[in-house]
């Protein structure tokens, strides 16, 4: 049975199949919200890159003596930095939201066959994010 | 392309840092990139951050906050510029330069923290 199969003379069409293939804007993602709030959690990684750049010219800075960092908090006080710093942060926390909000998505737990509500997922990131971030600001501003 | 690290990995690198970015970043960036830039508190002082710096533990923290969170960038970068701009012709270049930063500032970080003054 394979055998004749394998014999069996391959059918030539006479034109090539076409692939149905609908043409995408490049601007796909500015029609509905959904496709807005997506792009919008994928570009606040830039913003992420930008943060750590921050902060490694700030240990760069450090290192170099005191001068040196003072000039580095000469320049954050700039007016373009500071906007670019509120935009970056409007991004982060955007991130942070999105992110702890999936918890839930990629997890569904179970108790006794009943799945439990996002809400009981998703909170103790935020309680996380809460203890993580006092402790921040207490180590820095004692 | 022989790639160094296959789709998995990098993908934990990403989530990992994504977690850290999530948790950590907000406040800091607060304070340091708004707060203190704009005087509504009062920043640390050279002293006080360098202390800090000087303990193992803080340069641990701040290693991982640099270089867990580039991974983070460079693999949504990378999936940004392919959906969001429609790039995949540009794939390998696009791959070399988001992972290639994110390895260099990892280096960066790594030189400036691990022999500290």
């Amino acid at each position: 049975m394979k055998q004749a199969t394998i014999n069996e003379a391959p059918v030539y069409t006479e034109f090539h199949p076409r692939w149905y293939r609908p043409h995408v804007s490049v601007y796909w993602w500015l029609g509905e919200w959904h496709y807005l709030k997506f792009i919008l959690r994928e570009i606040s990684s830039v913003f992420v890159a930008w943060f750590v750049i921050l902060t490694l010219a700030q240990l760069w800075t450090l290192r170099s003596g005191p001068e040196s960092y003072a000039r580095f908090q000469h320049w954050l006080q700039n007016p373009v930095v500071i906007a670019v710093n509120v935009i970056s942060l409007f991004f982060v926390v955007f991130h942070s939201i999105t992110w702890f909000n999936l918890a839930p998505k990629a997890m569904a737990v179970r108790v006794r066959g009943k799945r439990l509500p996002d809400i009981l997922l998703s909170a103790p990131n935020y309680a996380m994010w809460a203890v993580l971030s006092v402790a921040i600001a207490w180590i820095l501003l004692r | 392309m022989a790639k160094p690290f296959n789709e998995a990995s990098l993908w934990t690198l990403f989530s990992a840092g994504g977690v850290v970015a999530a948790l950590l970043i907000p406040m800091q960036l607060f304070l340091f990139g708004v707060a203190f830039a704009l005087g509504w508190l009062h920043a640390p002082s050279y002293e006080h951050l360098t202390a800090l710096v000087r303990l193992p533990l803080v340069r641990l923290y701040l290693f991982v906050l640099c270089s867990l969170p580039l991974f983070h960038w460079a693999h949504r970068f990378r999936y940004t510029l392919y959906d969001g701009l429609r790039v995949k012709h540009l794939n390998e270049v696009i791959f070399t330069l988001c992972y290639g930063g994110a390895v260099a500032g990892t280096v960066l970080a790594g030189y400036l923290l691990w022999n500290w003054g």
